[in-house]
């Protein structure tokens, strides 16, 4: 435990951390049936590949060489937040209409199309 | 117990709280504790992006994400919570196959992740040779000038051009277009005339119908 | 101080761990001092504005000790939680509008360089997480299962993330000025008598100011914008169902929440620790002279800092004994249709006057006034500061303002 504590950690622990993050997102999406509740997986998935990213670009974790990502890296970090914003925004649009329509968040209740 | 890595220390904090928040998420029913849950991850991993030194994209990931987003969020929670507090079961099949299935996917992600060695520790850091300007590199990176790219431009790329300036904008734009088109999507959709008696508000006709 | 420790031979993680933990007591009883100070404002002005003496006997005769009665009072009460609540939830809203409050401490520079956590990003992250808060509002709303609670959860969540936007355009005017993000450097740069300071810049600074003061009552929930709590609408709004322990908590949050607002606005707008008198320069207190001499000046400074806070904080008081509550549709159209349009014209007109007079105006009147170009000074005045000089600029001007700044960062 205690080398756990002193011993530097690296990229790898990073990686690590975004893939339980993704993994959770994905679960998530897999097995919850309110909208919302995917749309929170999005969001988790999202973030562990944000994570990535920012892992790979930051200069501590490469050890101040530039053969990272570098500032792509967070720029691209950037892009997905803001994305994330947009995305949640219009998902959630389409869920309160969904809701109006239909009384209900649940997305097995979306079936009128079924063939 | 001089060596003392407080970097390290902070990471398993943060690295804790981020995963140990996004299995809340996961195994919880009730909506509201999961936004929760998913507010105290998002929050983490913000922590995590200052640690890895990248102060600005953290500040924003606390900004947008968790002041902007996640409230969105419970915005939506709460207008479409029907009971007091809303839970929906999923039945055990699906929960053992996403288990199985999610599993494995962590498993070759994992095996990934450590599967490097240059990754496992970081080089020894230059002394503090120059604390990273994050936000103006950056800033100046989104308006279409590399300044960290000047000694080592991109061969592929023209002088100049290898910046974000377009992602940018064309961000923007899309921004302001998603978000006027949610505002329309999701807005209250009142009869302007008198309601017809004895019918919700939520059919009655639309709003170009009542003025015509 | 973790230098201190460590050349006392303290053992590293030790010397580490005590001045941390010293930093944190310290900027708790910043929190917390403010919250009682303020309490004892807020009774004292509002009973002075309605014509009342306020608290006279706890404590002597200006009733010093009445926010401390004021808690024990509340703390010895029942504490409730309703059979409708989500208990964990419930008992946690409170603890989150807290930590979030006193989270934002961390950035808030005190004086030069006095700072917990000296950020390169310092205003951005104040700004992210001071919108936090909102959470442990919606969420003790939502918990507390009362249809009062919830409706003033919904307007406090509509209401903050509404203001979030014209505050940070009138945070980026002086962050465009300063060319940085970092309050330390925002503070020094308007270091001299009190027409450096950025509210004086420009008429477009002037106006960002107040504009700025509007939509931060109005993010610390204070009236005439309180209407998460709207007494006569809502019972107590989002207080409803909370009692005792949990309800102090609550405005544990909100006090300190104004203090930092009040911070922040000294810090981007009114100078900061900088007097509106040099004293500490003129006395030649600067870390330059001797360290002691710069650690007085830098104590003279967190005077200046914190009074210029609870100026800000009795304004605040003032405005709510003074005006009556909005509408929760008027507070939505005065964010909206005014503070976001007026906000952006203003970042706009300061960019515009940023490119006509590069340097600001003292140091346009510093090169018209000083002695070797006073024979061009009205040619140059022509061509470089349209509009008539004010009577202020006559002062001379020690040194250029380092406005090339955003591009040597």
């Amino acid at each position: 435990m205690m080398n756990l504590l002193t011993q530097p950690v690296g990229l790898s622990h990073y990686l690590a951390v975004s893939a339980v993050l993704f993994v959770c997102g994905f679960l998530c999406m897999a097995t919850k049936r309110n909208i919302l509740g995917v749309l929170m997986g999005i969001e988790l998935v999202l973030n562990g590949a944000n994570l990535n990213f920012v892992a790979f670009g930051s200069r501590l974790l490469r050890g101040g060489t530039s053969d990272g990502l570098g500032l792509d890296g967070q720029a691209i970090a950037l892009f997905v937040i803001i994305l994330a914003a947009a995305e949640a925004a219009g998902a959630l649009a389409i869920a309160l209409n969904f809701y109006h329509t239909h009384a209900t968040v649940d997305v097995d209740r979306a079936e009128e199309l079924k063939g | 117990m001089d060596a003392v890595n407080w970097h390290t220390i902070f990471f398993w904090l943060f690295a804790m709280l981020a995963c140990g928040f996004a299995v809340g998420v996961v195994v919880t029913n009730n909506i509201v504790r999961m936004a929760c849950c998913l507010v105290a991850s998002l929050g983490a991993v913000a922590g995590l992006f200052f640690l890895a030194g990248t102060e600005f994209v953290g500040a924003v990931q606390l900004m947008v994400y968790v002041g902007g987003t996640m409230v969105l969020l419970v915005f939506g929670v709460m207008l479409t919570a029907r009971g007091p507090f809303v839970s929906m079961q999923t039945g055990g099949g699906q929960w053992i196959l996403a288990t199985i299935i999610g599993g494995a996917l962590l498993a070759v992600l994992l095996q990934a992740a450590f599967s490097v060695p240059q990754w496992m520790a970081p080089k020894p850091l230059v002394p503090q040779a120059a604390p990273a300007p994050t936000a103006a590199t950056l800033g100046l990176a989104l308006m279409g000038v590399r300044v960290d790219k000047l000694e080592r431009p991109d061969p592929v790329l023209r002088k100049g051009m290898s910046g974000y300036l377009l992602a940018f904008e064309i961000i923007s734009v899309h921004l302001v277009v998603v978000l006027v088109g949610a505002a329309y999507l999701a807005r209250a959709k009142r009869a302007l005339g008198p309601r017809p008696i004895g019918l919700g508000g939520r059919s009655a006709p639309p709003l170009g119908a009542a003025q015509k | 101080m973790a230098e201190f420790l460590l050349s006392i031979s303290a053992p590293a993680w030790l010397a580490y761990s005590v001045a941390a933990l010293i930093q944190c007591a310290l900027l708790l009883a910043v929190a917390l001092g403010s919250a009682a100070i303020s309490i004892w404002l807020e009774r004292k002005v509002s009973a002075r504005i309605q014509d009342r003496l306020g608290p006279t006997r706890v404590g002597g005769r200006f009733g010093w000790l009445q926010p401390p009665a004021d808690g024990l009072k509340l703390l010895c009460k029942e504490d409730i939680i309703p059979a409708a609540a989500d208990g964990p939830l419930f008992r946690l809203a409170p603890y989150i509008s807290f930590c979030t409050a006193f989270c934002v401490f961390l950035a808030l520079p005190f004086a030069n360089n006095w700072v917990a956590l000296r950020l390169n990003v310092g205003v951005f992250f104040i700004l992210a997480v001071s919108g936090l808060e909102v959470f442990g509002v919606i969420l003790g709303g939502y918990a507390s299962g009362s249809k009062w609670s919830l409706y003033g959860a919904m307007r406090e969540a509509a209401q903050v993330v509404s203001y979030e936007v014209p505050m940070a355009l009138c945070v980026v005017v002086p962050v465009l000025i300063v060319g940085s993000m970092d309050l330390v450097e925002i503070g020094n740069h308007q270091a001299g008598w009190f027409w450096h300071w950025h509210v004086f810049h420009d008429p477009f600074t002037f106006a960002t100011f107040w504009i700025y003061m509007t939509c931060a009552v109005a993010s610390t929930n204070r009236a005439p914008f309180d209407l998460a709590e709207a007494e006569s609408e809502l019972v107590a709004g989002f207080l409803t169902e909370y009692s005792g322990f949990r309800w102090v908590v609550f405005f544990m949050a909100e006090y300190p929440a104004m203090f930092l607002v009040s911070g922040l606005a000294s810090v981007l707008f009114l100078g900061g620790w900088n007097g509106p008198i040099p004293i500490a320069s003129l006395l030649h207190l600067t870390p330059a002279v001797h360290p002691l001499a710069g650690w007085i000046g830098n104590l003279l400074g967190m005077c200046n800092f914190i009074a210029k806070g609870v100026l800000g904080i009795t304004c605040m008081i003032w405005l709510r004994w003074t005006l009556p509550r909005l509408r929760i549709d008027q507070v939505m159209t005065t964010c909206l249709k005014y503070c976001v349009p007026l906000a952006s014209a203003m970042l706009a007109g300061v960019m515009l006057w940023m490119y006509l007079l590069p340097g600001g105006v003292w140091t346009q009147a510093e090169q018209l006034w000083s002695p070797s170009t006073v024979n061009a000074a009205t040619a140059v005045r022509r061509e470089q500061a349209p509009g008539p000089p004010r009577p202020a600029e006559k002062q001379a001007h020690h040194e250029p303002e380092p406005m090339d700044v955003v591009w040597t960062r």
